[in-house]
C-alpha cells in the first residue's frame, strides 16, 4: 500500500486524530497536576480531606441547616459546614421553585388572555424582569427594600401580633411537636396512599363500567380530614412558640427575644424573591409557547366531541402542552438551582458563601474545597437530565 | 314528502321581491371603531354570564383586571414619581449628600421625601461608565466603543456591500485594535524572537508552496495543506504579538483601574467572540463520529453547563494560579474572562448544535456526493445554514452572558454593577435613597441593552421564519 492510500484511509486517519486528541488531552492534564502539586508543595501544602473533621470557628447566622445540624461554633465541623450550605442551598430552590411555578403558570396564561389589562401586565412583567440582571434584582430587594423595613427595635405586627418583621428578619410562630405528633404524621401519609389507590381504583371502574367518581374531592376529603380527625382526637399535639417582641425595658434588650418563634432571615426573603420573580418571568414564556404549540383543531376537535372547555382544558390541551413545557420548564428549575449562588453576594449562608467564601478562607484547601462544591452542583445537573431524559421518553409521541 | 315540495313550488307567489339594495348597516357596535375594539380586549373576557359558573369566570375576570389596572398604574405612578416628579435634578450649591436630605436628616427637602437623587448619578457618571480609568485617557474607550458601535451597525445593515468582510474584520482586527487602544498595548516581549518565528513561519509557508509545485517529493506534496497552514498559523501568531509588542506612544493602562460598563462590555463581547469558534469546534465535536472526540466534547460541555457561573469565576480566580506554571500570573479580569470564555463556549455550542441538528440529511449526503471533504462541507455547506438558522439562539445566549457579566463583581472586579455598588459605598453621598437611585439608573442601562437585542433576535426570528416558508 503506498503512502498516499495510507494516508487518507478514512478509518486509519480517523483512528489517528482520536489518539492524538486523548494524548494531547492528557499531556495538557498531566502538565496541570504537575503544576499544581509543585506550586502546593511551594506554598507548604498538602492535598486531602483532613481538613473536614476540624472544628470550624465562625458564626453562621441561623437558619434551617444550623437548625438541623446543631451548628455550634467551636464544636461543629468543616464537614458540618459543608452540609449546611447544601442544606441552605436546597431551602432556596425547593422555595424558589414552588413560588415561581406557581407565579410562572399564572404569568404565561395571563400573557394569553384576551383582555388587553391582564395580558399587557403579563407582558410588561415579562419584559421588565428578564432583562434585568439577577444580581441587580437582588440587590435591590437586599438593598433597597429590605433595609426599609423597620430597625431591630422596632417591628411591623403581622396577623395581629402573632407574626412580626423587622430589618433582622420575619418573626414567625414555631410548632413544637408534642408526643403523638408523629401519630398525626403517620397517618397524613396512609391518608396519600389512600387517595392515590382510590384514584387508581376509581380509573379502572371507570374504564370498566363507565361510572364516574368524584375521586379528586373524596381525595382531598381524605388527605386532610383523616389528619385532622386524628390531630384533634389525640388532643392537638402540638404547640406553637410565638415571637416575643419587648417594646420596654432596657435599650439592648428591647426587640425580638431569641429563643422564642423562629426567624426567616431577611438574606432568605431577598434571595427567594429575587429567584422567583425573575425565574417566572422564564417560565412564562415557556408555558405560554407551550400552549400555542397545541394546534388549535385539538380544542376544535374536542368541542365537536361535545367536551366542556374545562374537561377540554385539562385531558387535550395541557397534556399535550406539557410535553412541550416539561423539558424547558426542568432546565429553568435548575438555572433556579444554580443562581441561588448569587446570595453569596448578600451573604446568606448558601453552598457558595459559606463552604467556597468563608470556610476556604479559614483552611485554604482550594481544589478539595472547590471540587467539593462543584460536585454538588454537578450532582443537581446530572439528577435533573436523568429525568429529563426518562420523561421525554415517557412523554414521547409514539409515530405509528 | 314529496307532495308537499311540489305544492310549494307551484304556491310561488312571492309577496315581495326588493328592488334595490339592502341599506348598509354600519358594523355591530362590538366590532369596529373604540367600543369594538374595548368590547374585544377588555369586556368580552368579562361578559359571559350564562351559567354559575361562567358567571363566577366573569366576576373573577373583572376583579383581577380592577385590581390589575390600579397595581400598574400605582407601579407606573410611584416609579415615575420616584425617578422624575419629585426627584432632586440639580446640585447647585455642592452639597452632596445634604442635597438630598430631607428636614430631619438635616437637609432642606420635605419630611418623609423620598425619590431619586440625580447628582449622585452625575458626581459617579465617569466611575460607573469607565471605572478609574485616567480621564485625559478616556478618548481611547469612546474610540473602541466607537468603533465597534460603527461596524455592528455596518454589519447589521442588510442593504451594505462587503459585509461578510468586514464582519470578518470585527472579530480578528477589531479585537487586538481594542486590545492595543484599551491596555496601551507595549507588551514585553522581545522582538528578537518575534522576529525569529516570523521568519521560520515564513519559510515553513514556502516550503508548503515548494511541496504542492511537487518539488520536495510525492510524500511531501500530500502535506502541503498542512505544511502551509502551520506557516500561517505561526505567521499571524507572531503578527499579533508583534503588534501587542509594537510601542505606539499609548500610555499602558492597568486592568485594575478599568471599570464600569467598560468592564461589563469587554468581557461581554470577549466572551462571545471567543465562544463562537469554540463553541462550533465543541459542536462539531459532539456530533462527530469519532467516539473519543464525541466523549471529551460532551464531557466539556455538561461539565460547564452543570455548575454555576459564580463557581466557576471562583475557580478561575483561586484554582487558576495553582495550575499554571511559576511565575506565570494573570491578572485579575484575565482569570475571570478565561473563566467566562469557557462557561460561554459550552452553552454557545449547544446552541450551534441545534443548528445542526435542524439541517436536513440530504445537505451532508450532498455534500459528500459533491466529493467535498469533511472540513469543506462543513465550511461551505453546513455551518453557513446552521449558524444563520441559529442567530436568534445566539443573540439570547449573548444577552444571557450580558447580565452575567454583573456577577464578576462577587470576585472584586468593578463592572458596571460592581462600580455602583462601591459608588453606593460613598460616605460623601450617604442618603437613604442612594442605593436605589442607583440601581434603578443601572438597571435602565441593562434594560436597554438587553431590551434591545431581544428585539433584534426576534426581527431576525421572524425574518428566518418567512424565508423557510415555502
Amino acid at each position: 500500500m503506498s503512502f498516499s492510500a495510507f494516508f487518507y484511509d478514512k478509518r486509519l486517519r480517523s483512528v489517528l486524530f482520536q489518539a492524538l486528541l486523548v494524548l494531547s488531552i492528557a499531556f495538557g492534564f498531566f502538565w496541570l497536576v504537575e503544576n499544581t502539586v509543585s506550586n502546593l508543595s511551594d506554598q507548604g501544602k498538602s492535598v486531602g480531606f483532613s481538613f473536614l473533621s476540624q472544628t470550624a470557628g465562625f458564626q453562621i447566622s441561623s437558619t434551617l441547616g444550623t437548625w438541623l445540624m446543631k451548628y455550634e461554633v467551636g464544636r461543629s465541623t468543616y464537614l458540618d459546614v459543608y452540609f449546611i450550605g447544601i442544606i441552605n442551598t436546597f431551602v432556596v430552590a425547593v422555595l424558589g421553585i414552588l413560588a415561581a411555578a406557581v407565579l410562572g403558570f399564572s404569568i404565561g396564561i395571563m400573557r394569553l388572555s384576551h383582555n388587553l389589562v391582564i395580558r399587557g401586565f403579563a407582558t410588561v412583567y415579562v419584559e421588565m424582569l428578564r432583562n434585568i440582571p439577577l444580581l441587580l434584582q437582588l440587590f435591590f430587594w437586599y438593598f433597597a427594600v429590605l433595609r426599609s423595613l423597620p430597625s431591630r427595635r422596632e417591628q411591623t405586627e403581622l396577623f395581629s401580633g402573632i407574626a412580626g418583621i423587622n430589618i433582622t428578619g420575619l418573626y414567625l410562630p414555631a410548632p413544637i411537636a408534642q408526643s403523638g405528633f408523629m401519630i398525626v404524621i403517620l397517618v397524613f401519609i396512609m391518608a396519600i396512599i389512600g387517595a392515590v389507590m382510590l384514584s387508581k381504583w376509581a380509573t379502572k371502574r371507570q374504564c370498566k363500567t363507565g361510572r364516574t367518581f368524584p375521586a379528586f374531592w373524596a381525595g382531598l376529603g381524605l388527605i386532610v380530614g383523616t389528619p385532622l380527625v386524628a390531630f384533634l382526637a389525640l388532643g392537638s399535639p402540638l404547640d406553637w412558640s410565638f415571637p416575643e417582641f419587648k417594646y420596654t425595658g432596657p435599650l439592648l434588650r428591647r426587640g425580638f427575644q431569641s429563643g422564642t418563634g423562629m426567624v426567616i432571615v431577611p438574606e432568605l426573603i431577598a434571595v427567594w424573591l429575587a429567584l422567583s420573580l425573575y425565574t417566572a418571568a422564564f417560565i412564562a414564556e415557556i408555558v405560554r409557547a407551550g400552549i400555542l404549540a397545541v394546534a388549535k383543531g385539538q380544542t376544535e376537535a374536542s368541542y365537536s366531541l361535545g367536551l366542556r372547555p374545562g374537561i377540554t382544558l385539562r385531558l387535550i390541551v395541557i397534556p399535550q402542552a406539557l410535553r412541550v413545557i416539561i423539558p424547558p420548564l426542568t432546565s429553568q428549575f435548575l438555572n433556579l438551582t444554580k443562581n441561588s449562588s448569587l446570595a453569596v453576594a448578600i451573604a446568606y449562608p448558601e453552598l457558595v458563601s459559606i463552604f467556597a467564601g468563608t470556610a476556604l478562607n479559614q483552611v485554604g484547601k482550594e481544589i478539595e474545597m472547590i471540587a467539593m462544591m462543584m460536585t454538588v452542583y454537578l450532582t443537581f445537573s446530572l439528577l435533573t437530565a436523568a429525568f429529563m431524559n426518562w420523561f421525554n421518553a415517557r412523554v414521547k409521541l409514539v409515530e405509528r | 314528502m314529496a307532495d308537499h315540495k311540489h305544492s310549494a313550488n307551484q304556491n310561488s307567489e312571492h309577496a315581495f321581491v326588493r328592488a334595490e339594495d339592502a341599506p348598509l348597516l354600519p358594523p355591530p357596535a362590538t366590532e369596529a371603531g373604540i367600543t369594538g375594539w374595548l368590547w374585544q380586549n377588555i369586556f368580552a373576557s368579562m361578559a359571559d354570564f350564562s351559567s354559575a359558573g361562567a358567571s363566577l369566570r366573569s366576576a373573577c375576570v373583572a376583579a383581577l383586571t380592577v385590581f390589575l389596572l390600579y397595581f400598574g398604574f400605582a407601579q407606573i405612578y410611584t416609579l415615575l414619581d420616584f425617578g422624575v416628579f419629585s426627584a432632586v435634578w440639580s446640585d447647585p450649591d455642592e452639597l452632596k449628600r445634604e442635597a438630598c436630605w430631607t428636614v430631619d436628616q438635616g437637609g432642606g427637602l420635605p419630611s418623609g421625601w423620598h425619590a431619586a437623587c440625580w447628582p449622585f448619578i452625575y458626581a459617579k457618571h465617569k466611575f460607573i461608565m469607565y471605572g478609574a480609568y485616567p480621564s485625559e485617557e478616556l478618548w481611547r474607550v469612546n474610540l473602541s466603543v466607537l468603533l465597534g458601535i460603527a461596524g455592528l451597525a455596518y454589519v447589521l445593515i442588510e442593504r451594505l456591500p462587503r459585509r461578510r468582510e468586514v464582519g470578518a474584520m470585527m472579530l480578528t482586527l477589531y479585537p487586538l485594535l481594542c486590545f492595543i487602544l484599551l491596555t496601551g498595548g507595549n507588551l514585553a516581549i522581545p522582538f528578537g524572537s518575534i522576529g525569529l518565528w516570523l521568519i521560520i513561519g515564513l519559510a515553513v509557508i514556502s516550503l508548503g508552496r515548494l511541496a504542492k509545485r511537487g518539488f520536495l517529493g510525492s510524500t511531501l506534496s500530500e502535506f502541503h495543506a498542512f505544511i502551509g497552514l502551520t506557516g500561517w498559523a505561526f505567521v499571524i501568531y507572531n503578527t499579533v504579538r508583534g503588534l501587542g509588542a509594537v510601542d505606539f506612544g499609548l500610555e499602558p493602562i492597568d486592568t485594575r483601574d478599568w471599570g464600569g460598563l467598560l468592564i461589563t462590555l469587554v468581557v461581554a463581547v470577549t466572551g462571545i467572540v471567543v465562544s463562537l469558534p469554540l463553541g462550533i469546534i465543541l459542536a462539531l465535536g459532539r456530533r462527530s463520529e469519532m467516539p473519543a472526540a464525541r466523549l471529551i466534547c460532551t464531557v466539556f460541555i455538561e461539565f460547564w453547563r452543570g455548575v454555576p457561573l459564580i463557581t466557576v469565576l471562583f475557580m478561575a480566580s483561586v484554582m487558576l494560579p495553582l495550575f499554571l506554571p511559576e511565575g506565570v500570573n494573570f491578572d485579575n479580569l484575565l482569570r475571570a474572562l478565561i473563566g467566562v470564555m469557557l462557561f460561554s463556549a459550552a452553552y454557545m455550542a449547544e446552541v450551534i448544535r441545534g443548528g445542526l441538528q435542524a439541517i436536513d440529511k440530504g445537505q451532508y449526503e450532498g455534500a459528500q456526493a459533491m466529493g467535498l471533504s469533511y472540513w469543506q462541507s462543513m465550511r461551505l455547506i453546513i455551518l453557513p445554514q446552521a449558524l444563520t438558522h441559529v442567530i436568534p439562539g445566539i443573540v439570547n445566549t449573548f444577552i444571557g452572558l450580558f447580565k452575567d457579566t454583573t456577577l464578576v463583581s462577587i470576585v472584586g472586579i468593578f463592572d458596571l454593577l460592581g462600580a455602583g455598588q462601591s459608588a453606593i459605598a460613598d460616605a460623601a453621598w450617604s442618603t437613604p435613597v442612594q442605593a436605589t437611585t442607583m440601581y434603578l439608573y443601572i438597571a435602565i442601562i441593562f434594560f436597554v441593552f438587553c431590551f434591545g437585542m431581544s428585539r433584534y433576535s426576534i426581527y431576525m426570528e421572524n425574518k428566518l421564519s418567512k424565508s423557510r416558508r415555502h
